[in-house]
């Protein structure tokens, strides 16, 4: 076994309590990051079920030629930014309200004729229902003749709308600032570790062995660290995730993507602060 | 071998340590460096390591030149010199033959190459019977031998002896003084820097340097 991975592990059976503290560190700064994906991820999940909900829906006069609205449902079906249009003739429309609002039954129990309108319901593609993608797709259906009014909730969108666009915001930056942190505190704890071995780098440098020689162990060292401290956080963020599923309400697992990109970048992080604090400290002892 | 070019050596908070310093050694020459505590001592042998560089002049070391060298070239420099310290800086939680072993280790020598040569570096400092024995099981004396049998295995062309004999006694500081002169014989020049004067004057025949306050005051090869 080479040198640089015999120490490696050595380092981890030299001083358990040491390593075990580092992983540990890690493992909670990790952690952090993970539950904050794990809501993040369910924040973009709830939204994305509501942009899914996004519907126009073109209401049409009495005399509407039914021909004019099957060619109109077909051009408006062709709009790229467009997934279906169903037309809802006015029987179904009162058979929907019938069915929909239970405690106004009577009402249209009684009604002598129907005064609900035919209407095109319009649903546009997952990705395309911001607010420009619903108002462009509304003025195209508007300008139909036989269209009396189009509806699509325009301030509910734009809400929506504004909601992801925060929360995008924020899961970039404070996703940043939390992987900043994780990476300071695995530095710290390098930095313990380097200093529990000060005297064997010293005596690594007086001998005659090369800074690159020096540096290894530690950046294999980190990243074990790194991917065992990855692991276990990956393990609590799961834990949380089911405790909160059972109990509080029903959450999404994030997707392995994410999952293998949090236990990438512990082995990075645990790589790159080992690396950064032995450069550092063999600038220091020159 | 080594030579120093008038040196100067200023540290930001220590002041001067070193001044106008110029005097050279050949090949498996044995000299002497005394000197009052603080006097340029270990400054001037840390010069010689390239582990500080002079404020002014020039040290040359086996055809390195301070101005130029680089880190990787400071690296195998250090195996051509050999270095030992009045507090023998060894591993404590390593064995004997391991603290000497690591020397070869960390420069990346064969386990098989390892072992042969510690066993040799060992029985020539007399511990072939104590390879085992943690440092803290040796005395004084035995473990400056571990050092100096560490400080053997490069082969170096130099010994820097920072004070070895200064935390030991009468007997133990004879051996180990009779243990470097031993060395110097097969061929490795020695600087011992030390402030006892009654090894110096036992050996009226071997090379003294003297330092003062960071001046070089007398050198018996007359250079100074």
């Amino acid at each position: 076994m080479p040198y640089a991975l015999r120490e490696a592990l050595a380092a981890f059976r030299r001083a358990p309590m040491l390593t075990g503290l580092s992983v540990a560190m890690i493992a909670l700064s990790l952690l952090v990051v993970g539950l904050f994906g794990l809501a993040a991820f369910n924040i973009r999940a709830v939204i994305a079920r509501l942009e899914a909900r996004v519907e126009v829906i073109a209401f049409l006069r009495d005399n509407a030629n039914f021909a004019e609205v099957t060619r109109a449902k077909i051009e408006l079906e062709k709009l790229p930014v467009v997934r279906s249009v169903t037309y809802i003739s006015r029987e179904q429309a009162l058979e929907i309200a019938r069915r929909e609002l239970g405690e106004l039954r009577e009402v249209f129990g009684t009604l002598e004729g129907n005064p609900l309108p035919a209407s095109l319901e319009i649903t546009l593609e997952p990705n395309q229902s911001g607010p420009e993608v619903a108002t462009s797709v509304a003025q195209h259906a508007g300008r139909f003749d036989f269209v009396e009014e189009v509806q699509y909730g325009r301030e509910w969108l734009e809400k929506i709308y504004l909601l992801r666009r925060v929360a995008g915001a924020a899961t970039l930056i404070l996703g940043a600032a939390f992987a900043l942190v994780a990476a300071l505190i695995i530095g710290a704890a390098v930095r313990i570790a380097i200093f529990a071995r000060r005297d064997e780098i010293s005596i690594m440098r007086l001998v005659g062995a090369t800074d690159g020689f020096i540096r290894r162990p530690f950046l294999i060292e980190g990243l074990f660290s790194g991917l065992l401290g990855a692991a276990l956080a990956l393990l609590l963020t799961w834990t949380a995730y089911r405790l909160l599923s059972d109990s509080l309400f029903q959450l999404e697992w994030v997707p392995d993507l994410w999952a293998v990109a949090l236990f990438a970048l512990g082995g990075v992080l645990g790589s790159l602060a080992s690396v950064a604090a032995v450069r550092r400290h063999l600038r220091e002892i020159s | 071998m080594i030579r120093f070019n008038r040196v100067t050596k200023e540290y930001a908070r220590g002041g001067l340590a070193l001044d106008d310093v110029s005097f050279e050694i050949k090949k498996g020459e044995f000299c002497f460096l005394t000197g009052h505590s603080g006097a340029g001592k270990s400054t001037l042998l840390r010069l010689i390591h390239m582990a500080d560089r002079p404020s002014k002049g020039e040290v040359r070391v086996s055809g390195y030149s301070s101005e130029r060298i680089r880190a990787k070239e400071i690296a195998m420099l250090r195996r051509k010199i050999g270095y030992v310290f009045q507090d023998f800086r060894l591993l404590q939680n390593r064995t004997a033959a391991d603290n000497v072993g690591f020397a070869l280790e960390v420069t990346g020598a064969t386990p098989a190459v390892i072992r042969a040569k510690v066993g040799r570096l060992l029985a020539q400092v007399g511990l072939a019977a104590k390879a085992e024995a943690l440092p803290s099981e040796l005395s004084g004396g035995e473990q400056q031998r571990v050092a100096v049998a560490r400080a053997l295995a490069h082969d170096p062309l130099v010994l820097l002896a920072d004070e070895p004999t200064g935390n030991l006694d009468e007997r133990a500081t004879h051996g180990i003084y009779e243990l470097i002169k031993s060395i110097n014989a097969a061929g490795t020049a020695v600087l011992f820097a030390t402030h006892n004067l009654d090894l110096v004057r036992h050996s009226p025949n071997l090379r003294l340097i003297e330092l003062d306050h960071g001046k070089l005051v007398y050198d018996s090869a007359g250079s100074a």
